[in-house]
């Protein structure tokens, strides 16, 4: 191997020792690459995990069904299209019992067993809060549907948004202007005597001041009651709108006997849909409601105008007209809270491709993404209508719907604006740190 | 007792100690979160074996002792600032005030009419904390902030979030509370109780007053449960209304018959059974609070005095 030219010299080809090194490396890479390729694909394949927290037992046990339904459906419509960043989604579920405590071990047991990319689905706002910490501490990004005011009031943390459905805050503040204008200026206000009551009592007021209406009276009901009609006397005789908040399985007793005081010469009443959810409004004892007013998130019945993106939305939940199961008219839906699951999911997937998600160790990018979102348009992942996004307080805006009790049906009458319901921030989540 | 059991005794509570700590450097996170959180419920058991496995006093409201060190500590951190010792300690003297008077009031009655009584005490307190929901948070409950559950010590801190910390600091109050548990039991004062809890006439006879002992033992048993609540609210960043229900007055009675009443290591035995059962069982099916009745009328019915109350009773009769 003298000849210069020869296949073998190597003084002509430009192979230095810095290039052969690199071919050394190149072949010892080849040699482990069946391993990497493996490690590799399972890395980019394995399945997006998400934990949801559902009230399975306890008190929230008729939502939580309806959130599973919800959230296994969109679940399914997103793996059909692809997934997300080219992954499939898994779901995990575990009960929290709608308990405090126990949904935040659920929160740790998504982290440190189950080791989820997010947490997601809570409804009830006390097991948000107990909950909230522990996200915060596993530095786990919590995604409820709960509609409380908890997330936006900037008490809880920097992992924990509702970009699903509007707060509640938000949603009493957009109905007041439609009250003064439609069914009354002088309002009673009968709700219970815990949270869910007092973020009626504390907001309803100002709001309805604003469009030159007075709330005249306050009637905080404990929540241990169950016969009403004690408190009816309380209502002034000038009461020209009833607004209730009454939750629970006292609503039937409630709306029976308030039925009973009035006969058929009662005030306007106007009510949030809360407190009929997967109950039947033709329910015996209900007839009372017929001509009253209901807030609604997502309306319960089809309605003439439903979009495609409505319509599509319903059929892949299973619910009919009614909103009632397919096939078992008497399991009547959360409608106007579980679109928030099939939402939440959606904004999860855009946040996740925003952020190049890969996997745990890319959290933080998930929530800076999710905070940088802006805006959700209507359509076949919003379908509830469209969205604003305060990144600042993690908390979307959308739009309501009130709905006129006419013929055993509930039929909106309303869409109230995105703009209605605009408060200013309290705070600033993206001051914590991650 | 033999004259070795004192030495047998000591050395068993040592050994459950150790295992304890080493278990903090073995156990996967979840089950090491989630032990955590056990022993600090099973001092809230060990504080209702006081009343009611010595002195046989069974109450149905010791929810209140709980919640009232939970928001005894937990709101002097959100609203008055205050440090984590000092809030620890202030909800332990919460408990403590609210066990002398409701053990004044609670103890002019006996049996069944106790029962109701603390029943009706604890119920009153869970309303009280939705009827002051602007300071209390209501039925929601209120975060104590994550930046706050820090225990500084001169220049050093620790972070109550650290999962390391909270287990220790955790293990600690469960071990400080089981060997006073111990000594009290094994103490004059401690066969009193008992002797209060097997024939109260004859104690008063035999010229103990019965009624200072009792209001004592109230006192304990309030201050160990309101330990058990302050150090939950701190480890854990939560206080709410649901630990003032009826279902916290309930789920200590359930963990103590569990690991065996009168025994000092029962109520722990019985927190970690109730609790690993229902964390397995939930994973199979969501009727897994049936299974966990199931399991519960299987041991009344083959261990009527508990795990630990039934192998002290067969075999090993020097446990204390």
């Amino acid at each position: 191997m003298t000849d210069k030219n020869g296949f073998f010299d190597l003084s002509t080809t430009g192979l230095t020792r810095r290039t052969a090194l690199k071919g050394l490396a190149a072949g010892a890479g080849l040699a482990v690459a069946p391993g990497f390729v493996r490690y590799a694909q399972a890395q980019s394949s394995a399945p997006i995990k998400i934990g949801f927290q559902s009230h399975r037992t306890g008190i929230g046990a008729a939502y939580g069904r309806w959130y599973e339904k919800t959230t296994a459906a969109a679940v399914k419509a997103i793996n059909a299209a692809g997934g997300i960043n080219g992954r499939q989604v898994e779901v995990i579920i575990e009960d929290d019992g709608t308990d405090p405590g126990r949904g935040a071990e659920m929160v740790g047991k998504f982290a440190t067993q189950h080791k989820t990319d997010i947490v997601f689905g809570t409804l009830f706002s006390h097991v948000v809060i107990g909950s909230a910490p522990a996200a915060g501490e596993n530095k786990m990004p919590y995604f409820v549907v709960s509609e409380g005011h908890h997330v936006a009031s900037t008490k809880l943390n920097r992992y924990v948004f509702q970009p699903g459905i509007t707060d509640v805050k938000s949603q009493i503040q957009s109905m007041a202007p439609w009250i003064a204008g439609n069914v009354g200026k002088k309002v009673t206000m009968i709700y219970p005597d815990f949270a869910f009551g007092y973020d009626h009592r504390d907001y309803l007021p100002p709001a309805l001041k604003a469009q030159g209406a007075d709330v005249i009276a306050q009637i905080a009901i404990p929540p241990t009651e169950s016969s009403f009609t004690k408190y009816f006397p309380q209502i002034p005789a000038e009461t020209e709108v009833i607004y209730h908040v009454m939750v629970g399985p006292a609503v039937l007793t409630f709306v029976k006997e308030l039925g009973e005081f009035y006969g058929s010469n009662r005030p306007q009443l106007f009510g949030f849909i809360d407190s009929l959810e997967a109950t039947d409004i033709n329910s015996p004892g209900l007839e009372f409601l017929d001509g009253s007013h209901f807030w609604e998130g997502s309306p319960r019945y089809a309605q003439p105008d439903d979009s495609d993106a409505q319509k599509a939305y319903r059929a892949a939940v299973g619910i009919d007209d009614n909103g009632a199961a397919v096939g078992d008219a008497k399991d009547v839906s959360t409608a106007a809270h579980m679109f928030g699951c099939w939402e939440t999911l959606y904004v999860v997937k855009k946040a996740m491709e925003d952020a190049g998600y890969k996997g745990p160790e890319d959290r933080a990018k998930l929530v800076e993404a999710t905070e940088a979102l802006t805006a959700f348009a209507e359509g076949p992942e919003h379908p509830q209508g469209p969205k604003t996004f305060n990144g600042k307080i993690h908390q979307c805006f959308g739009i309501q719907n009130i709905s006129k009790v006419e013929g055993g049906k509930l039929k909106v009458v309303h869409k109230t604006k995105i703009e209605d319901g605009l408060y200013e921030a309290e705070g600033d989540y993206t001051t914590q740190a991650l | 007792m033999s004259e070795a059991s004192p030495v047998k005794a000591y050395a068993l509570h040592a050994g459950v100690i150790a295992f304890l700590f080493v278990l903090s450097f073995v156990l996967p996170a979840y089950y090491h979160g989630l032990l955590a959180r056990i022993l600090v419920l099973a001092v809230f058991a060990m504080g209702y074996n006081m009343l009611f496995g010595y002195v046989g006093l069974l109450s149905l409201g010791h929810a209140m002792f709980f919640s009232v060190g939970l928001y005894g500590a937990g709101l002097a951190v959100i609203h008055l600032g205050w440090s984590v010792p000092l809030a620890f300690l202030g909800g332990i003297a919460c408990g403590a005030a609210l066990a002398v008077v409701i053990g004044l009031l609670a103890l002019r009655t006996t049996g069944v009419a106790f029962m109701i009584v603390t029943m009706m005490f604890a119920q009153v307190f869970y309303l009280v904390i939705l009827y002051f929901a602007s300071w209390t948070g209501g039925d929601q409950g209120m975060v104590v902030p994550q930046p706050a559950r820090v225990l500084t010590f001169g220049a050093t801190s620790l972070d109550l979030t650290d999962p390391t910390v909270r287990y220790m600091t955790a293990l600690v109050l469960f071990s400080v509370v089981l060997l006073i548990t111990l000594a009290i039991v094994r103490s004059r004062y401690g066969r009193v109780l008992v002797a209060i809890r097997e024939n109260e006439e004859r104690t008063r006879m035999l010229g103990y007053n019965t009624f200072s002992n009792k209001l004592a033992a109230i006192v304990v048993s309030g201050a160990i449960c309101a330990a058990s609540g302050a150090a939950y609210a701190l480890l854990f960043g939560y206080v709410g209304s649901s630990f003032a229900s009826v279902q916290y007055s309930i789920l200590p009675l359930l963990w103590v018959l569990l690991g065996g009443a009168a025994t000092t290591l029962g109520p722990l035995i019985g927190t970690l059974f109730m609790y690993y059962v229902t964390d397995v069982t939930s994973a199979y099916t969501s009727a897994y609070l049936l299974i966990v009745g199931i399991a519960l009328i299987a041991l009344v019915l083959f261990f009527p005095k508990g795990i630990l109350g039934s192998l002290r009773q067969r075999w090993l009769g020097w446990l204390p």
